[in-house]
Parts: structure tokens; C-alpha cells; sequence
């Protein structure tokens, strides 16, 4: 049987939907910043301001971008096969210890060109090793995915802390954190690189990391859709029979993108501990692995929507953050409010003014069409 | 209500734009993960700055920070708009001080917890270990059971320089006291998670503790209200919580990182500020146990006798409190 | 387009004023977006008559049973229940004018009993002893009046198909239904079953009952119908006394065309044997066998027909035979290749044997709905040459072999980038066997080639796999449709709860002794469960 309203362009879809989304959940925001006595309408100047407005605040904004990118990217992928992976914090997390560690070993043998590849690997390799054990138990045991992963998100960090204070520690540091890397194994910061060619730009932690992020978007767009495997992941996804049928071994797909997924996260590490912090620490990864979960169900799961929204949440963390700056009243609680009611209007509550477009569009198009009679 | 607001606001703004250049100065504080109403180590400085506003009339900026990379982004931004001085409150802050103090050579930093060896940089570091030492001694006297509990926030170096000294202390007045240590978490939430507080006091409880002893932020709150419920003693953290649950508030192990904040800010009033690391022990003042009218009838006189003994022994020097952060170990 | 108007039909009161139709449908019209799903339909259906609406998929009859129950409402048009006017927004307003249902799945719950499924929802207060013991005695008062009977406090997951729709029957009868619309209700029934179930259907029009009939199967029009209705591409083209009309008018009334029913094939000359199962078993997880010690050889050139109920063992065959589910004892061989529980074929491999496979599940196996029509017509193919090039799929070729196969197979948008899911029933399924046949392979397994297909398509489906097995392919057909496994086959085994009772040749073979076969079969393992003894009888 077929729906009782009218299917909506897809434009309504990508477009329209999540215009309205973010336009009631800024309205609702309105209401919360009103009743603490301050202006909506100039509060959202200053977030916009300081987002987008001067290079700094661009360059923090695309740092955070970069960031949920890659968590972005990670949950898209593995929604693909219809997995649930919650675990990119953890994955991130682990990833980043995987650059620390190979940097801390290798960073005053090898020059930058052999670094940063080999770094990359490693940063992959540890994201998704932390993702392929509870793809495998998933996959060959049956054990609930997003149980596996929310658990090991809690084991990164106990592994991390344990690390850290016991073991990769300075010695002789208050602070549990490791030495810093040498200055080679640094990913240069992009006013550094912008500086380099006599473009200035005030200091920001915005590295060339952003342009792997670029590129992974383009390698999963090509991955997803443009190669054998991507096309039996995505038939995974939508139905495991078919996916036997053709000839597919799901459980392999299962771990296969897990560990992509994973790796995808783990590049949070690269840009925060080779591109931002230059040492292995604690609590980088800052809840961007489940921030990505928003970012992929607001950018539908596609690469150019997981880039829209990440664009989005770094103008939203980076513009909250100015905005604690500029008005003492909105506190730290209160920027995380809006933020959360963005995450709530186009994440959960994403089909809310679904119904009613619907309704809308059929009313328009009714009207529209001839010889029309009410019953 | 809402011009009410307004109004209000806008006095608030001219009193302190007013105030702001009589004295000449723009003090600013960043804080840690746990935010500045955590009852206990930012709320400290809270407490001092707030202290300073009310005194002098010179209001302050301050942020609390939601991810590492705020740290430096807030220095900075504080920094470019010419807040001076700033303090940092938290070895956290370290990394983003050490970076934003080379950049902006005049303006003046305070630093707690950690140091920063920078012209610039003001570094405030306390001797937690003497502290713990002296409410260690008070656990264990007050312990019935002889066992006695240890619940740190986040299992850091800094939380180890606690529980050593709490151990030692407990040990110096009860050989045979028994101590059970547990941390809360391994993410910056355990900072401030008081319903697990709650649950791991409890836990030890039936273990047979009845004497807590929590660093941990606003986790403690969930502690001492655990205590409260089953009448066993706790130890308050950082801040006097001694009125939080009089009867059951044993003592708190008070760190003055008020007094670090006010100072510098005082100091950068007063044309006194100077750089430098200032270690602030039993001797300065700058940690102590504390006895008020909350807590008062359960010190018994030999308990206070021997703490405060013990106390004069650490300043003279006759007893040495393990520094678990000098050779990141502790004696057992 | 002004429909023919019928008179009414099928009085068996035969008073001397005819009462008013149980039910008037004014120039209904109701559109989905675009879609006009019906235009102007008109339908009168005369009180205690069974009356039949035929039309192919997509006619519209479902949508308007649905405005009648109250599941949609038309967008213009008037309903009349009884000769007066009603307005029916919802299945509540439906029950209460005297409508009842009985959907094609059905909807039950199968941990309750009988009884409590048939209360299920009209129960009369918070306590249900009340509410059961009322419904004891209506259900009892029911069974005698159509002789309907069903036992109360069995489980219903513990009951045969035929036994459940009863069920569904009786949940409507209790709710007071005077109008019964049954949606396709012979699809999952054996023929023996369907006979019962027509016996209670008249029963109920004698009883004053008004019975409408949705169904594809002309046969079953002709058997059990007062009147009927063809509808067709959303208007109702005519109404027709069912003794004044024959099978060849109604289907040219459905399709709009001359329909040729029956098929034109040559004997069959069988070659060297493709496909070999010997002594085959297939258990699931639970340890239950759901293929029970099967044989079977298909020969090149030959199509052999397994006929049989849904659910006694045919798909565990067709999985089994293209390797997605491997056998749990016995061997197989697929063209030369040695199979066994120690060496299973994967479905990959079994496609290089030369092993196409059409699946009786095409929404869930032969295709991705939510896939573009050009990358479902790769699924099962996606590794092959023809569409990689290196790492990448080759974007020009997929589109390239989906138009292909549209126009070898007349699939209808001939539009590659469409939904695969957008596709009717017919162009899905010719989609299908256009990506299977066009490997040409040696052997063809086939389940339920024309399941929710037009006769239009139907026609021309069969045609194909005659066409595959004359040009040599052993075709493996599965269907629950006994006319099109007498159409098609060549040899024809009759499967039943895992174990093929019976084997006719195609000329020898008809309704009646397949239909035997089965019920044999039936009786024989009723009586090793009441038994419990496991002894097999033979057939």
C-alpha cells in the first residue's frame, strides 16, 4: 500500500528539512537566551561573528570541522552496512595513541615525508584495531555491536589513563602527560603553511590535517559508491539475505568496515596529537566521536552531508565558545543547551515537520490539479 | 522583568567599567573541566575571586572550558583583549599557559597546580601531601573499624600525591590501619559524577570503612552525602565542606587555592605580583586541616592533640611527608 | 469513463421489494500524490451475494477495499452501507458499520488462542474471564451456524494456514460483520483448503452474509462468485453476472487486451543430467529438518515443477541447490561440481558453475529495493569483469547492462537509475530474470516466478523460461501456483513438509492428483504426530 501523503521532492529533503530543523531549534534557543535576559538576535550575531567571522575564528571552526569529519565519516560508513558504531570516541582515542606512540619513537629518526604516511598508518591501524574486536564478536559471536562499542569506548579511556600516568608519563611531570614530540614531527599548522607563503593569519590549531579529512571524504565517497566492495558493504546494509544471495559474506563485510570506521575515527588523534597538542595526552577527543553520531544523521550519511554538518557543529562549538567570551551570562551550560537543541532538532527529532511538509506538499499539489472535488 | 534584568546588567557593566580603570586592571581565570561551582577545587578560586570583586570592585572575566584545545583558546583571546592577570587553574593548563605567556610577554600568568617556568608566569603549587598527612591522622583516630577509605577523581599523578600522604598520615597514627583506595573514573567526568561518588562510598562502607576521605571534585558531593545517609565519617577536599553535613563532616583537607587566586590578583593590583614558584605547604598556610564550629564535637582533644603534634612535626621538619610526585612512587 | 451498470444480483431472500445493495460506492476517486489509484469508480454489491473484484496489481482494488474499511479516505466519492449514507475515516467506524476484514497476512498473535485472538481488541471490560466466556458461546453459536469451527484454546501458532484464516473469519464475525472483504485469501492455501473455504463462504451468503472477493485467479471467480467487477488501471471497466461471463472476457477485461491463457510448448527433449541431489537434508538451528532426504535430477532441456503449499521445504531447496544454505547431510552435484556438508559450494561459486538463481523472496533476496534499478541488475554479478575496472566499478557498463535488459525484457520505466523498490511487481521480477538468464546458464532455479506479477508479465515470463529450456538450460521451477506448475513443467514433484511425496510427468499430471498427493501426505504425517511415532507411510 502506498503512503497517504504526498513523497516531497527531494530538495524538501536535503534542503528544506534541515533549514527548518535548525531554524526551530535556534527559535527555541531564542526562548532560552530571552529568559535569562539576553538578546537572541545579538547573541546569534556574536556565535556567527565568531565563527566565520575574522581568520581566527575560521580557523578554530574548521579545526573542529576537521575533527567531526572524520567522526562523521566513521559512523556514515559503518551506517552504510547498517552498523551502529558509538564507539568513535574510543576509536579516536585509541588512534591518537597510536600516533603518540609511533611519533615518540620514531619522531627523531625519520624525516617528515616518511613520518606523516607512516603516521597515518599507525594512527589507522590503532582506530581499527579498536573497532575490529567488536566487529569480530558481532560478526562470529553475535554480541550486540553497540554494546561492544560503548563498552570499549570506556576501556580506551581506562587503558589511556593507565598508560599515560604509569607508564608514557614525563618523568618528573605533574601532568600526565608524555614529552613533546620534535618539532619535524609536527603536521604544520595551516597559518604556518599560509604564513609560509606570505599570507598572515593569527595563530589557530587548524593544521593540515583538514585536507586529509578532504581526502577521506572523497575516498569514502568512492569507496561507498564507486568500488565492488563498497556496493556489497551498502548491500549488507540493506539486506543481509540479499547480500548472501549475491554471493556476499557479511560477517567479513562486518568486520571490513569496522575497521575502516575505526581507523576513520582513529584520525581524530592525528590532528589533535600530531597536529594540535605535539604530545600524547588525556581527554583530546572531547566527546567528537559521538558528536559524529549527530553529524552523520544530520548529513544523511552521504560525504558532502557529513561535511555540511561538520561545518555546521564547528560553527556551533567554535561560535559557543565566543559566545562565553562575549556575554558573561551565557555560560558554559547554556552553549551546550543550544548546542544540544541542534543536535536534537536534526538528529533525533529529524522527521518532526516531516508529516506536515507532507501534508502541505499534497495540499498544494490538490489545489494544483483540476476537476478537484471534496467528499 | 526583563528591563529589570537589563537594568541590572548595565549597572553591573558601568560599575565594573568604572572600577576597571581606577585600578588599571583586567584580571581574568580560566577554569578546569569540573566548572566553577564544583564545590570544591574551582569553586576555591571562585571563592577567591569572588572575594577580590567584592572587596576591591574589580570585576573579572572568566571561562569554563568544554575540550583541551579551549585552554590555549581562551588564554589567547584573554590575552589579545588585555586581560592581566590570568590565572589558570589547573595542571591541565600547562601547555596552553607555557605557549600563550611566550607570546604575550607582558601580561602576567598565575598557574596552579603545575609550574611554568616562564618570566611571566606566576606558578602556585601546594603541598597536598602535608595536608593529606594531617586528615590521614584523623581518619585513622576516628576510625572505629580500622579501616579507612580513599576516593580519588581521576587516577593522575596528582590524586597518587594525595592518597600517599593521606596513607602515610592514617599509618603514623595507626600502624595497622587498613586503606581502601578507589578512583572514580578514567574520563574528566569523574570529576563530577556524584551519584558514583555515592556508590563507591557505599561500596567501601560495606567493606567495613567508616572513615572517607574524597579528591575528587564534585564527585566528593556524592560522598559525603553517602556518609551522611549511613552515618559513617567523610573528608571534605580543596574547600572548607565542613558545614555540608555537620555530625559526619570528620574535617576537610583544605588547599587555599583562593588565597592563590586572590593573591595574584591583589598583586597585580598593588604593583606586588612576581613570578616565580612558590610551594605552599603546612608552613605557609597554604594547606591545613580544618576544625570549625561544624565539625568541632567530633575532634576529641587527643585527636586534636596529635594532629596538631604532627602538624608542628612536618613544619619543624621532624616528619618528612612523602611527596608521591618527587620519584612518582609511594612508600607502602 | 462511465462504468456498466450492474443489476443486482444473487437474491436468494427473493422478496417481492429487493432490500437496497449492501453496499454503494459513488464515483470514488483517490489520488497518492500523482498517482491516481482510483478515478471514478462506481460499485454496487447486492446484499448475501459473493462478489468478486478482479484486476491485476496495481488496479486499484486494494485501495479501494481500503477506503471501504477506512484506511484511507477518498478524496471524492460517496459511500452508501446499506442505502444510507456513511463517511468511514477509520477501521473503528468500518467494524461498526458491519465491515470486516480479512487481510492477505494475517494479523493474529501467535502465543495467543484462538479465543483470545478473536477478543483481541473488543473485549468489553478490564477483566477478560467476562469477555471470554461470552465469546465461548458466540464462537460456539458460530460454528454452528456456518459450520466454522476452529478449536478455541489452541495456540495459534499451533495452527495449519487454512485453520488461521478461519480464525481471522471469526474475529470478523464476532465484531458483527454483515460485509466480509477477503483480500486475496487463497494465496497460502492448498486446494483442498480452498474448496473449504469457498464451502464457508456460501454458507455465509446463505446466512444473509455479503462476501466480497479480491483475487487474481479467475478460477476462483468462475467456482465461488454471484457477480463480479474488473477493475483496470484504477477505473472499474465492467461488471459482469459471473454465469454470464467466462475466464478469456475477464482477463481481456483485466489487461486490455486479448490474453492467450494457455501455453504453446514443444515436448521436451531432456539432455545429460546439470543438477543432481541425492538423499539431501537441511536442518536448521533448532535441529529441526526442514528438507527431509530428498533426490531429485534436472536434465538439460527439461523443466521440472516442484509443487507443494509454501513453507513444506521449497525454499530450504532452492537455497540449498544455489548454495546459500549448505546440506546437512547427503551430496549434490552442480554441473560436475561434488557438494557435500564437508565441501558446501558458496553462492559465488555456484554462480560459476553456471547456477542462476531467481528467488521465490524478491524484496529481500532478488533485489535492494532502495538500490537504483542499475545496481540491483548487478547484485550476485558485481565481482564479475564486465563491470570492474580495477578498484572501481565501471559506472558505464552497469548503466549499459541495465538498459540492455530492460529492453531484451520489456521492463517498463525502461529507466535504469530508478529505485529498484519504484518498479511493479512484474517489472521487478523480469528485471530479475533478465540478470539471471542473460549469463545464459546451465542451470535455472526458479522460485515463484510470477508471484504478484500481471497476467500480461505472467505471459511473457513463462514464455522465457520455455524459450531457457529449449535452448538447452535445465530449469528448476518452484510455485505455489498449481496452474503454472502445470503449464510449465515437463515433470512435476509434489514437496511436503520437507519431502517430496510424489513425482508425475507433466501429461499425466492435473489439479486433482497433485492436490491428492498432497493431502495424503497430510493425513499420513497428522497421523505419525497423533501417534508419535515418527514411522514413515508411504504415500
Amino acid at each position: 500500500m502506498s503512503a497517504a501523503r504526498a513523497p516531497l521532492p527531494r530538495w524538501v529533503d536535503i534542503v528544506l528539512i534541515p533549514i527548518i530543523n535548525i531554524a526551530m531549534a535556534l527559535f527555541v534557543s531564542g526562548l532560552i537566551i530571552l529568559a535569562i535576559g539576553e538578546n537572541p538576535i545579538e547573541a546569534v550575531g556574536i556565535m556567527l561573528q565568531g565563527a566565520v567571522g575574522y581568520d581566527g575564528g575560521i580557523g578554530y571552526t574548521l579545526y573542529y570541522t576537521t575533527n567531526f569529519i572524520f567522526t562523521g565519516l566513521a559512523v556514515a560508513l559503518a551506517f552504510h552496512a547498517g552498523l551502529f558504531n558509538i564507539g568513535g570516541e574510543g576509536q579516536a582515542y585509541i588512534g591518537g595513541l597510536g600516533v603518540g606512540l609511533f611519533l615518540l619513537a620514531f619522531d627523531s629518526v625519520l624525516p617528515f615525508v616518511f613520518l606523516l604516511p607512516l603516521t597515518i598508518l599507525a594512527c589507522a591501524a590503532f582506530g581499527g584495531a579498536w573497532a575490529f574486536i567488536p566487529a569480530y564478536l558481532q560478526a562470529y559471536r553475535g554480541s550486540h555491536i553497540v554494546i561492544t562499542t560503548i563498552m570499549f569506548n570506556f576501556i580506551a579511556s581506562a587503558l589511556m589513563v593507565y598508560l599515560m600516568v604509569n607508564i608514557l608519563i614525563e618523568p618528573g611531570s605533574m601532568s600526565p602527560e608524555s614529552r613533546d614530540f620534535m618539532e619535524s614531527a609536527h603536521l604544520p599548522f595551516v597559518h604556518d603553511v599560509l604564513g609560509g607563503l606570505g599570507i598572515s593569519m593569527v595563530a589557530t590549531p587548524l593544521n593540515l590535517s583538514v585536507i586529509w579529512a578532504a581526502i577521506c571524504c572523497v575516498l569514502v565517497w568512492i569507496y561507498v559508491w564507486h568500488t565492488r566492495w563498497g556496493y556489497e558493504l551498502r548491500t549488507v546494509g540493506q539486506s543481509e539475505k540479499a547480500a548472501v544471495y549475491a554471493g556476499v559474506n557479511p560477517s567479513r563485510v562486518v568486520v571490513v568496515t569496522m575497521c575502516l570506521s575505526g581507523a576513520l575515527a582513529g584520525f581524530v588523534g592525528l590532528n589533535e596529537i600530531m597536529g594540535v597538542h605535539h604530545r600524547l595526552l588525556l581527554n583530546f577527543t572531547a566527546g567528537y566521536g559521538f558528536t559524529g553520531i549527530a553529524v552523520a544523521l544530520m548529513g544523511r550519511n552521504h560525504p558532502v552531508g557529513v561535511i555540511l554538518a561538520s561545518l555546521l557543529f564547528g560553527i556551533l562549538y567554535q561560535g559557543g565558545a565566543e559566545l562565553a567570551f562575549e556575554i558573561p551570562r551565557m555560560t558554559r551550560e547554556i552553549v551546550v543547551t543550544i548546542q544540544g537543541l541542534v543536535i536534537l532538532f536534526s538528529g533525533a527529532l529529524a522527521y518532526m515537520a516531516r508529516p506536515w511538509l507532507e501534508r502541505l506538499f499534497a495540499m498544494l499539489h490538490r489545489s494544483g490539479s483540476p476537476a478537484m472535488e471534496r467528499a | 522583568m526583563r528591563k529589570l534584568w537589563t537594568l541590572a546588567c548595565a549597572t553591573a557593566l558601568m560599575t565594573a567599567a568604572g572600577a576597571t580603570q581606577a585600578s588599571d586592571i583586567e584580571p581574568a581565570v580560566v577554569f578546569d573541566f569540573g566548572g566553577k561551582f564544583d564545590k570544591s577545587f574551582n569553586e576555591g578560586v571562585y571563592n577567591g575571586v569572588e572575594r577580590f570583586k567584592e572587596e576591591t570592585g574589580i570585576a573579572y572575566s572568566d571561562f569554563e572550558i568544554t575540550n583541551e584545545t579551549q585552554f590555549e583558546q581562551a588564554h589567547r583571546r584573554f590575552a589579545q583583549r588585555g586581560a592581566n592577570p590570568i590565572v589558570a587553574v589547573g595542571f591541565s593548563q600547562a601547555g596552553a599557559v607555557e605557549a600563550v605567556a611566550t607570546e604575550f610577554p607582558d601580561t602576567k600568568f598565575t598557574i596552579i597546580d603545575m609550574v611554568v617556568d616562564l618570566p611571566n608566569v606566576q606558578s602556585v603549587v601546594f603541598k597536598e601531601h602535608e595536608g593529606s598527612f594531617l586528615v590521614g591522622v584523623l581518619a585513622a583516630m576516628a576510625s572505629e573499624s580500622g579501616k579507612v577509605g580513599f576516593i580519588g577523581g581521576m587516577d593522575i599523578p596528582l590524586i597518587r600525591k594525595f592518597a600517599c600522604g593521606y596513607v602515610q598520615g592514617a599509618k603514623y597514627a595507626n600502624a595497622d590501619v587498613e586503606v581502601v583506595e578507589n578512583m572514580t573514573g578514567t574520563t574528566p567526568a569523574a570529576w563530577n559524577d556524584p551519584g558514583r561518588g555515592g556508590e563507591l562510598a557505599k561500596g567501601q562502607f560495606d567493606r567495613g570503612v567508616d572513615v572517607v576521605y574524597a579528591a575528587a571534585g564534585g564527585t566528593g558531593i556524592g560522598v559525603y552525602q553517602a556518609a551522611a545517609d549511613e552515618g559513617k565519617y567523610a573528608i571534605g577536599v580543596d574547600s572548607n565542606q565542613n558545614h555540608l553535613h555537620p555530625g559526619t563532616m570528620l574535617t576537610s583537607m583544605v588547599k587555599r587555592v583562593d588565597l592563590a587566586a586572590y593573591n595574584s590578583f591583589m598583586g597585580a593590583k598593588d604593583g606586588t605580583w612576581a613570578s616565580g614558584v612558590s610551594a605552599l605547604g603546612l608552613a605557609e598556610g597554604g594547606v591545613d586541616w580544618a576544625l570549625d564550629e561544624n565539625n568541632a564535637p567530633l575532634v576529641s582533644d587527643d585527636m586534636k592533640a596529635k594532629v596538631e603534634h604532627a602538624k608542628a612535626d612536618i613544619i619543624a621538619g621532624k616528619i618528612v611527608v612523602h611527596d608521591y610526585m618527587s620519584d612518582n612512587a609511594c612508600p607502602s | 469513463m462511465p462504468a456498466e451498470q450492474s443489476t443486482t444480483t444473487g437474491n436468494p431472500a427473493g422478496g417481492a421489494i429487493p432490500p437496497p445493495p449492501a453496499i454503494r460506492l459513488k464515483h470514488i476517486s483517490k489520488s497518492f500524490g500523482a498517482v491516481r489509484a482510483n478515478r471514478d469508480v462506481s460499485l454496487e454489491v447486492a446484499k448475501g451475494s459473493i462478489h468478486g473484484i478482479v484486476g491485476e496489481n496495481g488496479a486499484g482494488k486494494s485501495t479501494l477495499m481500503s477506503i471501504l474499511y477506512g484506511f484511507y479516505e477518498a478524496d471524492s466519492g460517496e459511500i452508501e452501507i446499506a442505502g444510507r449514507p456513511a463517511r468511514i475515516r477509520n477501521s473503528q467506524e468500518a467494524i461498526g458499520l458491519g465491515i470486516g476484514m480479512v487481510h492477505q497476512h494475517f494479523m493474529l498473535v501467535d502465543t495467543f488462542t484462538v479465543l483470545e485472538n478473536v477478543i483481541l481488541g473488543a473485549e468489553s471490560g478490564a477483566l477478560l474471564a467476562p469477555s471470554k466466556d461470552q465469546a465461548a458461546r458466540e464462537l460456539a453459536r458460530l460454528e454452528n451456524e456456518y459450520n466454522l469451527y476452529v478449536a478455541p484454546e489452541a495456540l495459534v501458532g499451533d495452527l495449519l494456514v487454512g485453520e488461521r484464516q478461519r480464525v481471522e473469519i471469526l474475529k470478523a464475525l464476532y465484531r458483527g460483520a454483515e460485509i466480509l472483504i477477503l483480500d486475496e485469501p487463497t494465496g497460502v492455501l492448498t486446494p483442498q483448503e480452498t474448496d473449504q473455504l469457498f464451502r464457508i463462504l456460501r454458507a455465509l451468503r446463505d446466512q444473509g452474509v455479503t462476501v466480497i472477493l479480491i483475487t487474481h485467479k479467475l478460477r476462483e471467480i468462475m467456482d465461488v462468485t454471484d457477480a463480479v467487477s474488473v477493475m483496470r488501471g484504477g477505473q472499474m471497466v465492467a461488471h459482469r453476472k459471473t454465469a454470464d461471463t467466462d475466464k478469456e472476457e475477464l482477463a481481456e477485461l483485466m489487461v486490455g487486451r486479448k490474453v492467450r491463457l494457455e501455453l504453446d510448448k514443444e515436448p521436451a527433449s531432456p539432455g545429460p543430467t546439470r543438477l543432481l541431489a541425492e538423499n539431501v537434508t537441511v536442518t536448521d538451528a533448532d535441529g529441526v529438518p526442514r528438507l527431509d532426504n530428498v533426490s531429485l535430477t534436472v536434465h538439460a532441456g527439461e523443466i521440472v515443477g516442484i509443487a507443494g503449499v509454501s513453507g513444506n521445504g521449497q525454499s530450504e531447496l532452492l537455497e540449498v541447490l544455489s548454495g546459500i544454505a549448505k546440506p546437512s547431510q547427503g551430496r549434490l552435484v552442480l554441473s560436475g561440481r561434488e557438494v557435500t556438508a564437508q565441501a558446501p559450494v558458496h553462492p559465488d561459486e555456484a554462480r560459476k558453475l553456471g547456477i542462476a538463481h531467481v528467488p521465490e523472496d524478491r524484496h529481500r533476496l532478488g533485489l535492494v529495493t532502495s538500490f537504483s534499478a542499475r545496481e540491483s541488475a548487478i547484485l550476485g554479478y558485481q565481482g564479475a569483469a564486465r563491470f570492474n575496472r580495477g578498484p572501481i566499478l565501471d559506472g558505464t557498463a552497469i548503466t549499459q547492462n541495465c538498459s540492455s535488459l530492460m529492453e531484451q525484457f520489456d521492463v517498463r520505466p525502461p529507466d535504469p537509475w530508478l529505485r529498484s523498490g519504484g518498479f511493479s511487481g512484474g517489472n521487478q521480477q523480469k528485471l530479475i530474470l533478465a540478470r539471471e538468464m542473460s549469463p545464459h546458464p546451465e542451470v535455472l532455479l526458479v522460485g515463484q516466478p510470477t508471484r504478484g506479477v500481471d497476467i500480461g508479465a505472467i505471459e511473457f515470463i513463462h514464455r522465457q523460461l520455455v524459450a531457457r529450456r529449449d535452448a538447452g538450460c535445465a530449469v528448476l521451477l518452484v510455485s505455489v501456483e498449481l496452474d503454472e506448475i502445470l503449464a510449465l513443467s515437463d515433470r512435476i514433484l509434489v514437496m511436503f513438509e520437507g519431502r517430496i511425496v510424489g513425482e508425475l510427468t507433466g501429461a499425466e499430471a492435473d489439479e486433482r492428483r497433485i492436490g491428492l498427493m498432497m493431502a495424503n501426505a497430510m493425513d499420513s504425517s497428522e497421523h505419525a504426530t497423533a501417534g508419535s511415532t515418527m514411522t514413515e507411510q508411504a504415500p
